[in-house]
């Protein structure tokens, strides 16, 4: 009953999250005392055990490498890639199949489990095992609880790895490349309903704020685009560019080139300052990098301080003006 | 088009969230409540639908019985009908559960698309409406930031990571997560509040749906996450806090 991981490519190119979802898996194999083995799906995949994709997942520590090719692959669906990671599951029965938590895996990882009636556990941020069982942490409430969550019933086990959990350099090499095995999936053109279009961008002119070296970004908390300025200013008198959280850019107070977490750019600044971000995962993934973070925020309780170096709990309204002058008069002596 | 919206009742955002003496849920007798923000946009847009292409707007929502208040203000807001499948469960309940109960109400129903928030603010699995599209035998798009209605099929703006999109096409019927900020939220109206009233709601007990509440995501312990980073919190009036940040980031951060 080992772990396989799925991981997750587009044209020849790996979803970074991938490496963190393999390094879970090696470490939770380890405290099962199983194996883990890892997944590549696509439509190029060579079968032959010559794929490079393929050829770089057996250079860690794994007990093999399936890939997984069909050309119905080439595109993602939810309906066709359910279906080919079913019938490899039914093939090797793992005993928990783990996932990087990406949006393409929250499209299709709780349909995979739903048609195997099992539960999906979403957003793992820990794994550990307890008298032989697994148990998974994952965020609840914005990120303002962490819960510890079992599985009941049979194996398989379905989770996703949130960002940031697992760190990709932990992931054990391995000196002797591991086997590499084809899995035959049958596909019908039939049962993939959806009809996916080309990728793309739509901003123009984008900001490009992952070289910005100081962000002051705004959040719920600055109340009312008219508010906006004020970060503006703190902003200009660091010397930095200004970004924001998704609500934000929904609201249109900001444009979304402006938008920093999962659905907008990933920054590390040398100085990320958040004003009234309470610090949502989806937020949290996009800046945790950043060298140093200054959070001011009303509720002492708001989990951006749980990543913060530097924190003001108070008024945004009084702090900020405050704060921009202190540091006009910092910077000139 | 018969659209069929699924809400969910979720602890206001501001709320001061506590673990209950068991130390497995959160102390609820003292929070208020509100409709799920993600759910509020996808009313927004099954209203918006039924506005242009005519139909029906239905509210499903499986909750306790303080649910019923959010169903009300989705059907001030103009949805035509609403069902609740009302059991104190649900409140920690996990979505394959959840799912399921839906899954039986809606069968009985006649659909021609089903929307969902993406994800509900309080557990935030983000997978009510995968799982119920796999239920119910739909295809499904999440993360949808955009809604097209042609000829028995529909055009959808799917939201991709780090600033792509995608367009995806999909036969009616069919199962869309909605993202925040698709659209721009109305207020429900004077008129709309006393139209409310006389508006259908139908109550199921999941009993009557045959619906099995048993988890299989069980929550064995909630608790505050532990700080990652010793926080160094700055005290003082606005001023003194102000000036002793200033002089961190300059001296101790160097970033000035």
């Amino acid at each position: 009953m080992s772990v396989l991981v799925v991981t997750e490519q587009r044209a020849g190119k790996w979803h970074k999250m991938s490496w963190e979802a393999l390094a879970a898996g090696q470490q939770v194999a380890e405290a099962l005392g199983t194996e883990v083995s890892v997944a590549v799906l696509g439509s190029s995949i060579d079968p032959s055990g010559t794929d490079s994709l393929a050829q770089e997942l057996a250079g860690n520590q794994v007990s093999r490498v399936l890939t997984v090719q069909h050309e119905l692959l080439e595109d993602y669906t939810p309906d066709g890639y359910a279906s080919a990671l079913r019938q490899v599951i039914e093939k090797i029965s793992p005993r928990l199949v783990l996932f990087p938590h990406t949006y393409q895996v929250r499209d299709f990882g709780p349909k995979l489990a739903t048609s195997l009636n099992r539960p999906f556990l979403s957003d793992a941020i820990a794994v550990r095992v307890e008298k032989g069982e697994l148990v998974f942490v994952r965020p609840l409430f914005q990120g303002k609880m962490n819960a510890d969550v079992s599985l009941a019933g049979d194996p398989p086990y379905f989770a996703s790895i949130q960002s940031g959990a697992f760190r990709p350099d932990s992931l054990k090499k391995s000196e002797t490349a591991a086997l590499i095995e084809s899995v035959a999936v049958s596909l019908e053109g039939a049962e993939i309903r959806t009809r996916p279009g080309e990728w793309f961008r739509e901003s123009k002119g984008e900001v490009d704020l992952s070289s910005a070296e100081i962000i002051v970004s705004v959040g719920r908390g600055i109340k009312d685009p008219q508010n906006i300025p004020l970060a503006e200013e703190l902003a200009k008198a660091l010397g930095g560019e200004i970004g924001a959280s998704r609500p934000i850019c929904d609201n249109g107070w900001l444009p979304l080139d402006r938008q920093v977490g999962s659905s907008g750019q990933t920054v590390s600044p040398k100085l990320y300052l958040a004003l009234g971000i309470s610090g949502a995962i989806q937020h949290v993934v996009g800046m945790k990098g950043s060298k140093t973070i200054a959070a001011i925020n009303q509720d002492s309780s708001a989990p951006i301080f749980e990543i913060a170096d530097y924190g003001i709990v108070g008024d945004l309204f009084e702090v900020v003006p405050a704060l921009t002058e202190a540091i006009k008069q910092a910077k000139e002596e | 088009m018969n659209i069929f919206v699924c809400l969910k009742q979720v602890p206001a955002r501001d709320s001061v969230i506590r673990v209950d003496a068991a130390g497995s849920w959160i102390e609820e007798p003292n929070l208020s409540h509100e409709m799920n923000e993600p759910d509020a946009f996808a009313l927004e847009e099954g209203l918006r639908l039924k506005e242009k292409h005519g139909g029906e707007v239905v509210t499903v929502s499986a909750g306790p019985a303080r649910a019923a208040s959010t169903i009300r203000e989705a059907l001030a807001k103009g949805a035509d009908r609403g069902i609740l499948i009302e059991d104190d469960r649900f409140t920690d309940v996990d979505t394959l559960a959840t799912a399921r109960a839906l899954a039986a109400a809606l069968k009985k129903e006649s659909c021609d698309l089903i929307l969902t928030g993406l994800q509900s603010d309080d557990a935030g699995f983000g997978q009510t409406g995968v799982i119920l599209a796999e239920l119910l035998g739909l295809p499904h798009a999440t993360i949808i930031m955009e809604v097209n209605v042609q000829e028995g099929a529909i055009s959808v703006k799917r939201e991709l990571e780090a600033g792509w999109f995608q367009n995806v096409d999909i036969p009616l019927p069919a199962l869309l997560t909605i993202q925040s900020g698709i659209n721009k939220l109305r207020y429900a109206t004077l008129m709309g509040i006393k139209k409310a009233k006389n508006k259908p709601l139908q109550r199921y007990s999941p009993d009557e749906l045959g619906a099995d509440l048993t988890p299989s995501q069980i929550i064995r312990r909630l608790y505050t996450p532990q700080k990652t980073k010793g926080t160094q919190f700055l005290e003082g009036s606005p001023q003194e806090a102000a000036a002793k940040l200033a002089e961190k980031l300059k001296f101790e951060a160097c970033v000035l």
